[in-house]
C-alpha cells in the first residue's frame, strides 16, 4: 500500500529550507465535482462560455463582503517572511506553495481588473490577464493550501492565505468549477446527516456495538446514547468516530468520561457529524445551513448544553462561527460555553476529582501531541488565550506518566499541519499529503530518536486519518497516531470496574 | 516665480491630494467592508485593550515578522523606524516657530538618515539574493526600494555634503500651505534638493495605490485586530443578517 509512484522525501533533522522547483506540483489536480454534487450546493453544474466575467463580478462581490480579503490583497509587501513557512512548499518545494506566491495567484487577476496601477501598468506590479491558464493554476494550487493558518501567524500583517484560498475557491465552485472531494461530503451531510453517508440505523448499530464492547471489558454498562430526547448534553462529533482506528476509541473515551461524570448525554442522528466543510470552501451559506442542524438537533432533543468531540476544524467553526452562525443560543444552560469542546469537560472533571485514573496503564506509552492547525490557530479552549495547547497537554499528563513534546518550532501556534486538512484528504492528492507531512514527520521522527517516543496523540479527524495513510510512507506503524480521549479511556477505572489488577491476579492465580 | 518652483506648486498639491483623497478612500472602504466571521490568528487577546497591545507590538516592534526572519526583521525595522524619526524630524521645515521635542532630536535625528539607507540596502540586497524573494518580486518592489533609497541618498547628501538653502525650501513649503503665492520664494535649483523633492512627489502619489497601503492595512487586518470572544457574541454581518430570514 506504501508504494509510492512518487519519491517520498527523506527525512531530515531539522526541516531544510529547499531550493525552489518551479512546477514541482503543477500537475497535482484533485477530481473536479460533477454538476449533480455541484448543484446540490447551490453551485453552477459546470464552466460554460463567459467564465472569465463571472469570475470577476464574483471577486467584486466577495471584496465586498470580506474585510479579510480587501485588505490582504492590498497589504502584502512582498517581504518574503512567509515563504518558508508553508509545509507544502517545505515538502514540494514548488514555489507556488509559497503562500505569498499563492496569494499571487489571485492577486495578479485582482490587480489587473480592480486595481489602477494593475490596469495601466500590468507589467510592472505584476497583474495578468485571466485566462484559462490561470484558472487551472488556481485550481491546483488553491487545492493545495490546507487553510492551516500557519502562514498568518509569521506574516507582519496576518495575512491568511486560508481566506484567499476561501475565496478562490468559492469563486470557483460558483462558477461550476468546485472539487469532487469536499462537495460530494458536502451533500451527504445535506442528504444523510454526516460526511461518511450513515444513515441512523447503522448508527444506532454501531453505538450498540460500542456499549457491548465496553461492557465485555470493563463489567460496566455505559451507555451510548443517539437521539434521546431531554438529555442533558448533545454531543457533536466527527463521523469517523463512530468506526475508524483510532477514532472510535476516542468515542469510548467520551462515553466513559459522561457516565463517570453523571451527566445524561446524547448523540443526534440530525446532526451526526461535527466536521463543517463548508468552511474548505469557503461558503458562508452552506457552511451556515450545515451549523443549522446543530441548533435544530438541539433544539428538538432539548439539550441544555453542546459539546464537541476530537476534530480540528470542527472545533474551528463550533467555537469561532457557530454562535454567529447558527446562534443565539439562548435556550441553553447559560451556565455553560456554547459550544464546548471535549477536552474542556474532561479538564473540568479531572479538576473536580470525578475521575479515577490509573495513569500506569498507559505505561507501555510515551507520548507526544500533534497541535492540530484548526485548534491551534482559529480557536482557543477554556478562558485564556492558548488555553488550546495547555488543555489537551493537562489532560494527556494526567492519564500519561511519559510525555515529551516535539522541537518548539513545531508545536503550539507554529505547529505544522498534518498535510491532509482543509479538504484534501483524498486520494487524488496522496502525493501532496505525503510530501506536505515532512515538517511534521521530521519532528515526529526526531523525539523518536531522542525519547523513545512510541505514539502521538491528537485531537483531529482528519489529523488521525491522515497520518494513519502517511505514517507508512515514512516507515513508521500506522497505528502509532492515537485520539487522546483514548488515551483517557485507557486510563480511567469506572466506578465498579472489574479492575486490570483483578484480572492479572486471576490470570494469575490460573497459571 | 521660476517655472521650476510653478511645476513644485503643481506637484505638491497634486500630489497632496492624491495622498489625502486616495487614503481617505481606501481607509473608508476597509472600515465599511464587513468582517463576516471571527477570524483573529490565535491565540488572541480576548479584550480590546489585549487587542491594542497586539497592534502596538506589531506596528512598533514588528512582532510577527520577528519571530519570522531575523533578517528581515533587522532591516525592515531599522529602515521603518529611521523613516519616522526623519519624518518627525523633517516636521521643522513644516512649522513655524518649531515644536520644542523637534528641535530637541534634530541634530541627533539627522544621522538616522545612515540607518534608514542601510536598511533598505538590506531590503533590496535580500530581496535580489534569496532565490524565495526574487521569485516574487515584480519590477515595481524593485523601484519602490530604489525611490526609497533615492530619496534617502540625496536627502542625506543635502544634509552632510552639499548642503542647500533650507530657508527658502521651509518658506517655499510655508506659502505652499498657507496658499500664499504673492511673496512665495523659488525653490532652490541644487540638483540633489531638486530631485529629493521630485521623488517625494512621485512617492506621496504611489502611496494610496500601492503596496505601501500596507501602513493603514496593518490596523484592519481581521486576524490581528479582532478580539477572541466568538462565543460570548454573535458577530453577524449586515449582508450575511439576510439570510437569517
Ligand atoms: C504603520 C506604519 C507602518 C508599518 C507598521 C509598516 C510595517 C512594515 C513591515 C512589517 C514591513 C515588512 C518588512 C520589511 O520589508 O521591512 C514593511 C515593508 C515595507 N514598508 Fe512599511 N510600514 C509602515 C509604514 C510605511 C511607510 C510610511 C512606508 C513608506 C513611505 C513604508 C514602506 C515600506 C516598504 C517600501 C516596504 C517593503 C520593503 C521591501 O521591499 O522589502 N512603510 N512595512
Ligand atoms: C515635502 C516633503 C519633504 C521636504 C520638503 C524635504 C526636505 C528636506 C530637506 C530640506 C533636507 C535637508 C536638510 C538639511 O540640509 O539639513 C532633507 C533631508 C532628508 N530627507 Fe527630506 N524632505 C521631504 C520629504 C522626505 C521624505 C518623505 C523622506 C523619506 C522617505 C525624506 C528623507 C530625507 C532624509 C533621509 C534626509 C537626510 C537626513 C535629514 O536631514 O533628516 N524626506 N529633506
Ligand atoms: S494556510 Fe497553510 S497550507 Fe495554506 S499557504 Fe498558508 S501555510 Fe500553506
Ligand atoms: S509575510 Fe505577509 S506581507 Fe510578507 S510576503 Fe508573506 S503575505 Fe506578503
Amino acid at each position: 500500500m506504501a508504494k509510492a509512484e512518487f519519491e517520498v522525501p527523506e527525512l531530515t533533522e531539522y526541516t531544510e529550507v529547499p531550493k525552489l522547483e518551479v512546477g514541482a506540483m503543477a500537475h497535482a489536480k484533485s477530481f473536479v465535482a460533477a454538476p449533480e454534487f455541484q448543484q446540490a450546493l447551490n453551485f453552477k453544474g459546470e464552466l460554460q462560455d463567459g467564465w472569465e466575467q463571472e469570475v470577476i463580478d464574483h471577486m467584486g462581490d466577495l471584496l465586498g463582503k470580506y474585510r479579510s480579503l480587501q485588505v490582504y490583497l492590498d497589504s502584502c509587501v512582498k517581504c518574503g517572511a512567509c515563504t518558508d513557512k508553508c509545509h507544502y512548499y517545505l515538502g514540494t518545494k514548488d514555489p507556488k506553495n509559497m503562500p505569498v506566491a499563492r496569494q499571487d495567484l489571485l492577486r495578479k487577476v485582482y490587480r489587473r481588473y480592480f486595481t489602477f496601477a494593475g490596469k495601466y501598468f500590468p507589467k510592472l506590479v505584476g497583474a495578468t490577464d485571466l485566462t484559462r491558464e490561470v484558472l487551472d493554476d488556481w485550481y491546483s494550487y488553491f487545492h493545495q493550501c490546507s487553510q492551516c493558518r500557519r502562514c498568518s501567524v509569521f506574516c507582519p500583517y496576518g495575512i491568511d492565505t486560508a481566506e484567499i484560498s476561501m475565496a478562490a475557491r468559492e469563486i470557483m465552485d460558483r462558477i461550476g468549477l468546485g472539487q469532487k472531494y469536499c462537495n460530494e461530503i458536502i451533500g451527504k451531510v445535506f442528504r444523510i446527516g454526516n460526511n461518511l453517508g450513515l444513515p441512523g440505523p447503522a448508527l444506532e448499530d454501531t453505538l450498540e456495538g460500542l456499549e457491548e464492547d465496553v461492557f465485555d471489558e470493563t463489567g460496566v454498562e455505559v451507555k451510548y446514547p443517539i437521539d434521546q430526547k431531554g438529555a442533558e448534553i448533545l454531543l457533536v462529533t466527527p463521523s469517523a468516530d463512530f468506526f475508524a482506528e483510532p477514532h472510535v476509541d476516542g468515542l469510548i473515551g467520551y462515553g466513559k468520561v459522561f457516565h463517570e461524570a453523571g451527566v445524561s448525554w446524547t448523540l443526534s442522528s440530525k446532526a451526526s457529524e461535527a466536521a463543517n466543510f463548508g468552511m474548505f470552501i469557503g461558503s458562508y451559506e452552506n457552511m451556515r445551513r450545515i451549523s443549522m442542524r446543530i441548533r435544530e438537533a438541539a433544539l428538538e432533543l432539548g439539550v441544555k448544553r453542546i459539546v464537541f468531540g476530537e476534530c480540528g476544524h470542527a472545533w474551528r467553526v463550533a467555537y469561532s462561527f457557530l454562535n454567529t452562525l447558527a446562534g443565539p443560543f439562548d435556550f441553553l444552560d447559560p451556565k455553560y460555553p456554547v459550544p464546548q469542546h471535549i477536552l474542556e469537560f474532561t479538564w473540568g472533571e479531572m479538576q473536580k476529582g470525578t475521575l479515577n485514573i490509573d495513569k500506569s496503564l498507559n505505561d507501555d506509552l510515551v507520548l507526544t501531541y500533534h497541535d492540530s492547525c484548526n485548534v491551534a490557530r482559529g480557536s482557543r479552549m477554556g478562558t485564556e488565550p492558548g488555553g488550546q495547547f495547555t488543555i489537551p497537554r493537562n489532560v494527556i499528563k494526567a492519564v500519561c506518566n511519559n510525555f515529551v513534546d516535539m522541537a518548539p518550532e513545531t508545536i503550539h501556534e507554529k505547529t505544522f499541519c498534518c498535510g491532509g486538512g482543509g479538504g484534501l484528504l483524498t486520494d487524488d492528492l496522496m502525493e501532496l499529503r505525503v510530501k506536505g507531512a515532512k515538517p511534521r514527520m521530521d519532528a515526529l521522527q526526531n523525539v523518536i530518536e531522542e525519547h523513545g517516543v512510541t505514539n502521538m496523540a491528537a485531537i483531529c479527524a482528519i489529523c488521525k486519518a491522515q497520518f494513519t495513510k502517511v505514517l507508512p510512507y515514512y516507515g513508521m506503524g500506522m497505528d502509532m497516531i492515537m485520539s487522546v480521549h483514548q488515551l483517557v479511556s485507557n486510563a480511567i477505572i469506572l466506578t465498579g470496574q472489574v479492575t486490570e489488577d483483578d484480572d492479572d491476579e486471576s490470570a494469575e492465580d490460573a497459571a | 516665480m521660476s517655472f521650476l518652483t510653478i511645476a513644485f506648486v503643481a506637484l505638491f498639491y497634486i500630489a497632496t491630494l492624491i495622498l489625502v483623497v486616495g487614503l481617505a478612500r481606501r481607509i473608508r472602504l476597509y472600515w465599511k467592508t464587513p468582517a463576516p466571521l471571527k477570524i483573529p490568528t490565535t491565540p488572541a487577546p480576548t479584550t480590546q485593550s489585549g487587542v491594542a497591545l497586539r497592534m502596538f507590538r506589531e506596528v512598533v516592534f514588528f512582532e510577527s515578522l520577528f519571530k519570522s526572519t531575523k533578517w528581515t526583521w533587522l532591516f525592515g525595522w531599522v529602515f521603518h523606524m529611521a523613516l519616522f524619526a526623519v519624518l518627525f524630524r523633517h516636521l521643522r521645515y513644516f512649522q513655524e516657530p518649531v515644536w520644542a521635542p523637534v528641535a530637541f532630536v534634530s541634530p541627533l535625528f539627522k544621522y538616522l538618515a545612515f540607518a534608514m539607507v542601510i536598511g533598505l540596502l538590506g531590503l533590496l540586497a535580500r530581496r535580489m539574493l534569496v532565490d524565495r524573494v526574487r521569485y516574487i518580486t515584480a519590477p515595481s518592489d524593485i523601484l519602490m526600494l530604489l525611490l526609497l533609497l533615492g530619496i534617502g541618498v540625496t536627502g542625506a547628501l543635502t544634509t552632510f555634503v552639499a548642503h542647500t538653502d533650507v530657508v527658502a525650501v521651509k518658506s517655499f513649503f510655508r506659502h505652499l500651505m498657507t496658499f500664499n503665492f504673492e511673496t512665495m520664494p523659488n525653490v532652490p535649483t541644487d540638483p540633489l534638493m531638486v530631485v529629493h523633492l521630485l521623488l517625494v512627489g512621485v512617492l506621496m502619489i504611489i502611496f494610496p495605490i500601492s503596496k505601501l497601503l500596507h501602513a493603514p492595512g496593518v490596523f484592519f487586518s481581521p486576524s490581528r485586530n479582532q478580539v477572541d470572544n466568538p462565543r460570548e457574541q454573535r458577530h453577524v454581518s449586515d449582508w450575511a443578517k439576510k439570510l437569517e430570514n
